[in-house]
C-alpha cells in the first residue's frame, strides 16, 4: 500500500438516528422487451456493511444497483429509504459506473463540477477539491483534461468525484473489471477509505478475489431474484444453494 | 477553479461576438438614420447604367440619398401599393394610371422614353431582318417556329411583347415549352438565356447596348413606333401612406423633370449612344 | 473558358487593389451573416439540447419539424418575411423592410433550424454518454443543458459554421428583403447576382471567387481556433 489515505474528523462515521438507510426493496419488479429483468425482490439494505452483490452475467445485478439508486423506475413494487433524512435521499448518494463517465474537462474541474451540482460555494469548493486532490493522489494530474488519463485514474477520478460530494450510500458497478491488478489495487484502496469514512458501499463484481477481500455482505442474484444472501465469509466456505456454488465453483459464467 | 487560458479564449470569444454584433447594429442603424428616399424601379432600368449615372448628381445636390429597389414592373408596382417605396419610375402607362386611379399614387408624370427592339441570332433563321412591322416579324418567328424567349414576368417588357402578339393575331402560349419559351426572369438573365440558346427575343434598348454578354445576338429588328417605350414617374401618395417621404420624393421628382434633369438623362450614353430620350412636359408642380 | 480566366483575373485585380466598393460589400456581408449566425447560436443551441434531453408529447414530431426546416427554401423565407415586414404588414410600422436589419431577420430565420437541428443531434450524442452520470449528480435540466453545451463545444462550432456556410452563401432571402441597394443593402451574393444578370459572367464569377476564399478563412480560422483550445485543454 503507497502512502496512508489521510482521515481528519470531518469524516465521521455516521450516527444511527441520523441518515437516509436503511433502504427497503418490497416486491420489487423491472421488465424489459417482455422479459422479467428482476423477478419479485425484497430485501433491505442496512449501514456499515459493505455488500457486495454477485451474479452470473444476466443476473441483472447492474439493473439492481440502478434500480436501487433511481436511474430507473421498477415496474412494480415499492423501493423506499426509512431513514429520518429519507426525503433528501438522492442528495445522499453516488455511483461509478463500469465505464467511467468523463467530462470533457480537467480532473480538478471534473471534481469541481460535482460540488456545482450541490450548489457550494466558490470558497468551500476549492478547499474540497484540493482536500480531494490530495486524498485521491490525483493532485499531479490536476490540470490535465480528464479523458486522457489511464483506465485506472479515470476510475480514481469517478471515485474521488462520488467521494467529494460525501454520499452515505455509494454504489459502485463492476468498477475494476477493465482495470490491471495494481489499478485495481489502487481502486480498491479508495473504496476502502471512502467505507471507512463512513459511507455505505453496494458494489457488484465478477472478480471472487476482490469480493473475498472486500464484501462483508454478499447478495447473489441468479436471473432477476436473489438467490442466497448471507455474511461473506459464510457464503464462500458454505455456500447454501447450488447455484452458489457453482457460481463460485465457476460452473456457471 | 477554472482554468486561466481556457476563461481567455471565452472572454476572446465573447469579445469578438460582442463586436461583430456592434458592427452590425452600426450598420443598420446608420443605413436606416440617413437622409433617403426609396425609387422603385424595374431591372431593365437599372440594368441600363442610368441610375448609376444621374443619382450621384442629384444627390451631390440636394443631399438626399436615393435608394432604388429594382424588380421588374409588375413586381415594383407591388411595392409601391404596399406603400414601401416614395416614387415609382416604371415603363407601363396603363398599369400606371390604373395605380393614380386607385388612389395609390398623386400624379403620373411623363419622363423619358426608350424602345424596344428584337434581337436574335446572326443567322437571323426567321429572317426578320427589313420586315416592315414588330407584328410581321412576330409572324416570321411564329411561322418558322424559331426560339423565341419571352420574359414571363409581368413586366413592361412581357407586357408590351404580349401586345404584339395580340396585334398579330397568333396565341403563343399554347406553344409554350417548345418554340415559345417563358423564363420568368429579368432582362438580364433573359438575355443570359436568349445568348446561350440563340432565342429570338423582345428587350429594351438600354439593357441591350449595356448588356456584356451578347454572344451571338444581333439587333435585328427596331424602330416601329408600337416598340416606343415611354417611362413614368410617380410620387406615393402620403395621404394613403403618411410615413412615404413625400418631400424629398416630390424634390427627386421636380429634379427629375426639370430642365437640368432632363439634361442629365440625354447625357447619359453607353458605347457613345444615347439611351433615353428625355420627353417631360412641363406640368404645373401638385 | 476564357470567362473562367477573366474571372480569375478580375478576382484578383480587385482584391489586390483593395477596391473600396467591394471592401464595404465584404464587410456588409460578413456583418449580416455573422449576427445571424451568432442569434442563431444563442437561440437555437439551448434550444436543440433542451429537445435533446426532455421528454415531452410530441417531441418525434418537432424533430421531424427541425430537420425538415433546415431545407427551408431560402426564396420562401424572402417572401414571407417581405409579407410581414412591408409597410401594409402587421410588422409595417418598425419599417424595416430593405434594411440590413431585415436581411439579418432573413438569415436568422433560415438558420436558426440547422443551427438548432445540428445542435440537437450533437447533444443528444453527447447525452447518451452522459445521461446516467448526470442523473446520478442530480443534475437540473437547465444546468444539464450548460454542461453538455459546454462540453460540446468543439463540435458545436460545425453547427455554426454550417449555419454561417448557409447565411453567407443565400442570394434568395436577402434579395428580396434587402432589395440589393448599392451601399445599404448590397451584399456579395446579390451583388453576383447583379452582375449576371448584367451579363457581366467574368466579374460575377470573380466575386464568386472571392466568397469562397472568405469561407475557406472563415472555416481555417474555425479549425484553428479549435485545436489551439484543445491544445490549451488539455
Amino acid at each position: 500500500m503507497e502512502a496512508p489515505v489521510p482521515t481528519s474528523r470531518t469524516w465521521a462515521p455516521m450516527a444511527a438516528d441520523r441518515g437516509i438507510l436503511p433502504l427497503a426493496l418490497d416486491r420489487v419488479c423491472f421488465i424489459a422487451n417482455n422479459k422479467l429483468l428482476i423477478d419479485h425482490v425484497s430485501l433491505e439494505l442496512g449501514p456499515g456493511v459493505i455488500t457486495m452483490l454477485l451474479g452470473p452475467n444476466g443476473a441483472g445485478k447492474s439493473l439492481f444497483l440502478r434500480l436501487c439508486h433511481g436511474l430507473v423506475p421498477p415496474a412494480s413494487g415499492a423501493i423506499r429509504w426509512l431513514g429520518p433524512e429519507a426525503t433528501q435521499a438522492a442528495r445522499h448518494q453516488a455511483m461509478v459506473f463500469q465505464r467511467p463517465v468523463m467530462l470533457r474537462r480537467s480532473v480538478r474541474a471534473n471534481l469541481d463540477f460535482a460540488l456545482r451540482a450541490r450548489n457550494y460555494g466558490r470558497a468551500r469548493r476549492r478547499r474540497a477539491v484540493e482536500e480531494m486532490l490530495e486524498r485521491a493522489d490525483l493532485a499531479a494530474l490536476a490540470e490535465r483534461s480528464a479523458r486522457v488519463l489511464s483506465g485506472g485514474e479515470q476510475q480514481r477520478l469517478a471515485l474521488a468525484r462520488a467521494w467529494i460530494m460525501r454520499p452515505q450510500v455509494l454504489f459502485l458497478d463492476e468498477p475494476t473489471a477493465n482495470l490491471d491488478p495494481a489499478a485495481t489495487r489502487r481502486v480498491e484502496d479508495i473504496v476502502g477509505a471512502i467505507h471507512d469514512s463512513g459511507a455505505k458501499i453496494v458494489m457488484t463484481t465478477h472478480d471472487l478475489g476482490q469480493a473475498r477481500r472486500l464484501g462483508q455482505d454478499v447478495i447473489f442474484l441468479h436471473q432477476g431474484r436473489v438467490i442466497e444472501r448471507a455474511p461473506a465469509d459464510r457464503f464462500f466456505e458454505a455456500p447454501q444453494t447450488p447455484q452458489a456454488s457453482a457460481y463460485i465453483e465457476g460452473r456457471i459464467p | 477553479m477554472k482554468n486561466l487560458k481556457s476563461r481567455l479564449i471565452s472572454r476572446l470569444a465573447f469579445g469578438l461576438l460582442a463586436i461583430t454584433l456592434a458592427i452590425a447594429w452600426g450598420t443598420a442603424t446608420h443605413a436606416k438614420a440617413r437622409r433617403h428616399i426609396v425609387v422603385a424601379s424595374t431591372t431593365s432600368t437599372q440594368n441600363s447604367g442610368l441610375f448609376d449615372f444621374i443619382l450621384p448628381r442629384f444627390e451631390r445636390k440636394t443631399g438626399i440619398q436615393v435608394r432604388v429597389i429594382a424588380k421588374g414592373t409588375g413586381m415594383a408596382i407591388d411595392i409601391a401599393r404596399r406603400g414601401d417605396a416614395d416614387v415609382l419610375l416604371v415603363h407601363h402607362r396603363p398599369s400606371e394610371e390604373a395605380f393614380v386611379a386607385a388612389g395609390y399614387g398623386v400624379r403620373r408624370f411623363d419622363l423619358m422614353y426608350n424602345d424596344f427592339i428584337i434581337v436574335g441570332p446572326t443567322a437571323d433563321p426567321a429572317a426578320i431582318h427589313g420586315v416592315a412591322s414588330a407584328a410581321d416579324a412576330f409572324r416570321a418567328i411564329a411561322r418558322h417556329r424559331a426560339l423565341f424567349l419571352s420574359r414571363g414576368d409581368e413586366s413592361g417588357t412581357h407586357s408590351r411583347e404580349r401586345e404584339i402578339w395580340r396585334d398579330t393575331g397568333i396565341d403563343p402560349s399554347g406553344a409554350s415549352g417548345t418554340w415559345y419559351r417563358e423564363a420568368g426572369a429579368g432582362m438580364g438573365a433573359t438575355l443570359n438565356i436568349a445568348a446561350e440558346t440563340d432565342a429570338y427575343t423582345l428587350s429594351d434598348r438600354g439593357t441591350w447596348i449595356s448588356f456584356a454578354n451578347k454572344r451571338g445576338l444581333k439587333l435585328l429588328f427596331a424602330g416601329d413606333p408600337k416598340l416606343f417605350n415611354q417611362y413614368g414617374v410617380i410620387l406615393v401618395n402620403p395621404a394613403r401612406f403618411p410615413h412615404v417621404n413625400a418631400r424629398d420624393g416630390q424634390t427627386f421628382i421636380d429634379w427629375l423633370l426639370s430642365p437640368q434633369g432632363q439634361a442629365t438623362i440625354a447625357a447619359y450614353r453607353v458605347n457613345g449612344v444615347q439611351l433615353f430620350h428625355p420627353n417631360a412636359t412641363a406640368g404645373p408642380k401638385p | 473558358m476564357s470567362e473562367i480566366a477573366t474571372a480569375f483575373a478580375h478576382a484578383f485585380r480587385l482584391i489586390v487593389e483593395l477596391d473600396p466598393k467591394l471592401v464595404e460589400i465584404v464587410l456588409r456581408s460578413l456583418g449580416i451573416s455573422l449576427s445571424a449566425v451568432a442569434i442563431a447560436g444563442i437561440v437555437g443551441m439551448p434550444f436543440g439540447a433542451l429537445v435533446a434531453i426532455t421528454r415531452f408529447p410530441g417531441r418525434q414530431a418537432l424533430i421531424i419539424l427541425l430537420n425538415s426546416l433546415m431545407g427551408l427554401p431560402p426564396v420562401v423565407v424572402g417572401v414571407v418575411l417581405y409579407l410581414v415586414l412591408s409597410r401594409s404588414g402587421p410588422l409595417g410600422i418598425f419599417g424595416l423592410l430593405f434594411s440590413p436589419t431585415a436581411m439579418v431577420i432573413a438569415q436568422t430565420c433560415l438558420i436558426t433550424p440547422i443551427v438548432a437541428a445540428l445542435s440537437r443531434q450533437i447533444i443528444a450524442d453527447l447525452y447518451e454518454e452522459y445521461r446516467e452520470l448526470l442523473r446520478s449528480l442530480g443534475i437540473s435540466t437547465r444546468r444539464a443543458i450548460w454542461t453538455l453545451i459546454w462540453d460540446g463545444r468543439l463540435s458545436l462550432v460545425t453547427a455554426l459554421l454550417a449555419g454561417f456556410g448557409r447565411a453567407s452563401g443565400e442570394v434568395g432571402a436577402v434579395l428580396i428583403v434587402g432589395g440589393n441597394i448599392v451601399h445599404v443593402t448590397r451584399v456579395m451574393t446579390t451583388a453576383i447576382a447583379l452582375e449576371t444578370s448584367k451579363g457581366d459572367l467574368g466579374l460575377a464569377v470573380g466575386l464568386g471567387i472571392i466568397v469562397l476564399v472568405l469561407s475557406i478563412g472563415i472555416n481555417a480560422a474555425a479549425v484553428v481556433t479549435g485545436q489551439f483550445a484543445r491544445r490549451i485543454q488539455g
